[in-house]
């Protein structure tokens, strides 16, 4: 996996950019994985990045925009408006977990 | 008396009654199992309902003769599960109590949970998710001369996540055949990244819409579908036109399992990935598509897992630590047309690979490319089904993932870490 260096700092990523240590992850690096890809964090943002954490944390999976809706109280216009056209994937990146994936 | 209730009779829940009645002595056990269907369906048969190339009797028998001597079967649909008194209430008022349950009510098709299409089905708009909704199709293909073909997949998961995949081959192949190809504009829309996500499958699939002409529409999560105007429309102001639109509704779990308070945002059951007891109840467990295991829904991974099921069972119920651990086995035929099918095999950990199935080097099925022979196996698959699987005979291939005959391809040579950080398709 290589390494890259992020708000200074060594981290493991897939070669798309997503993190593939969720433990690597701060708020630190979270606001410029957001910087990154042209997201700037606000309270909104922040709450949603933080459900999906937590959700991941007792899961083990990503949640999706189902789940982010239905579990975490945020409709998924809103993820559409907050984090414009791919929410699934920017979520993701940003709360450095593992994006959405078939089965093949 | 101990009693063991089983709700559901599809593939999981025959195979589980089917191979723990003889593990189960008569004189200590009864096994009732609850189903509300009269019929079974082969759902793998849907896929080639609507191309005319199965008959109706191919696909459906009588429900109840496939369940062993020694089974009840309840004709009724189960309304509530009460964990806490370990009753089941039936929608017509009986009860039945447990000692033990087994949710295996499967998922199905939810065309109502997308604004627009439940009203829009039988229009221009079709599902083959259903024996009903598959007859249809075929009707609508048989008479379709031209124009905008969408194959659309609502939301993952779904039962048999490369159905719509095949759905879409098969139809380039139909309308090849009938020679009017070139009169038909194929799209493939789905809320994923690409039609094939993982790497080693994109690698050695990834080219095979192309190839077909079939056009991509990806990450595209669908906010309506308006059956006046013909036009899907994503939450991204998207809007993609048809004439006939191929749509894989959100699937959802068993609404009696919402209901009971055992299910998640699609009403699937909590478990354990590896024993499928639920992480709720330790005298309920829940097999087949009705779980929120991460494997894929499918026939095969029902199978596979009710062999780490059964004498997990048998443990559990007699106090010991349960043995097996299921593995998220999975192995799955994808027509590609003319006569030709991909096989993949593959597992929580490990994606799909090339290769050669069962055997190393012999196959005789090949991973991840196509072949004739593939193509019979998923023929042939169907007798095994009805004959083999649902009575609970032993098949002949492990029900764990096994490595011999797989190929890890050369990892591709990793990018430089400044390509790196921003993702080309953000
Ligand atoms: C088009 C299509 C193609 C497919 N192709 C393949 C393939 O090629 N390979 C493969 O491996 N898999 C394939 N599958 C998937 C496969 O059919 C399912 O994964 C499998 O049938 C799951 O078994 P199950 O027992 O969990 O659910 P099911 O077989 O669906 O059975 C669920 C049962 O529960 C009953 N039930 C539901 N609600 C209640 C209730 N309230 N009370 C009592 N009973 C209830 C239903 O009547 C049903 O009999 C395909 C599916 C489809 C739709």
């Amino acid at each position: 996996m290589p390494v890259t260096t992020i708000a200074g700092r060594d981290v493991h990523v897939d070669d798309e950019g997503f993190l593939t240590d969720p433990s690597e992850w701060d708020r630190e690096l979270a606001a410029a994985l957001a910087e990154a890809i042209g997201i700037e964090m606000t309270a909104e943002h922040w709450k949603i990045v933080e459900f999906l954490r937590a959700d991941f944390a007792t899961e083990g999976e990503t949640a999706t925009t189902r789940r982010v809706q239905a579990v975490g109280g945020f409709p998924v216009k809103q993820q559409f408006e907050l984090f414009p056209k791919k929410p699934a994937k920017k979520m993701a990146y940003i709360a450095g977990l593992p994006k959405p994936r078939g089965c093949v | 008396m101990r009693r063991l209730v089983v709700i559901g009779a599809g593939t999981a829940g025959t195979m589980v009654v089917n191979k723990l009645r003889p593990k189960l002595p008569a004189d200590e056990w009864s096994i009732t199992v609850v189903d509300p269907a009269g019929v079974h369906y082969y759902q793998p048969g849907f896929l080639f309902l609507p191309f005319g190339i199965y008959s109706d009797r191919q696909v459906s028998k009588p429900l109840a003769p496939r369940l062993r001597k020694g089974v009840d079967l309840v004709r009724a649909a189960v309304d509530r599960v009460d964990a806490a008194t370990r009753t089941v209430h039936l929608e017509s008022g009986d009860e039945l109590a447990y000692d033990y349950l087994v949710i295996a009510s499967g998922t199905t098709p939810r065309p109502a949970e997308t604004p627009g299409l439940a009203e829009a089905l039988g229009g221009k708009v079709h599902e083959f998710f259903t024996y009903a909704g598959a007859g249809a199709l075929a009707a609508e293909l048989a008479a379709f001369g031209g124009g905008r073909v969408v194959v659309h997949v609502a939301e993952m998961p779904i039962k048999c996540p490369v159905a719509p995949l095949e759905f879409v081959f098969l139809a380039d192949a139909y309308f090849t055949k009938r020679g009017i190809r070139d009169k038909v504009e194929l799209t493939y829309v789905t809320p994923l990244p690409g039609a094939f996500t993982k790497p080693i499958s994109a690698a050695y699939l990834g080219d095979m819409l192309t190839e077909r002409a079939i056009a991509l529409e990806p990450d595209f999560v669908v906010e309506s579908v308006d059956g006046d105007e013909q036009v899907l429309r994503s939450f991204d102001e998207r809007e993609i036109g048809y004439d006939l639109l191929v749509t894989i509704p959100v699937n959802m779990g068993a609404d009696f399992v919402g209901r009971s308070g055992l299910g998640d945002e699609l009403n699937y059951v909590p478990v354990d990935k590896h024993t499928l007891l639920s992480k709720a109840d330790d005298r309920i467990f829940a097999i087949g598509d009705a779980s929120d295991a991460p494997a894929s829904k499918a026939g095969s991974v029902a199978h596979f897992s009710v062999d780490a099921f059964v004498p997990n069972f048998l443990a559990h119920v007699a106090g010991k630590a349960m043995p097996e651990k299921f593995d998220g086995h999975a192995n799955c035929f994808i027509e590609s047309g003319h006569g030709k099918a991909l096989l993949i095999d593959f597992n929580y950990d490990t994606e799909p690979l090339p290769g050669t199935y069962p055997l190393p080097g012999v196959g005789p099925m090949r991973l991840l490319r196509e072949s004739r022979l593939n193509h019979w196996g998923k023929l042939a698959f169907r007798h095994l089904y009805w004959h083999m699987l649902l009575p609970g005979r032993r098949l002949p291939v492990s029900a764990h993932m096994s490595m011999a005959g797989k190929k890890r391809p050369p990892a591709p040579p990793a990018k430089p870490a400044s390509d790196i950080r921003i993702p080309a398709d953000f």
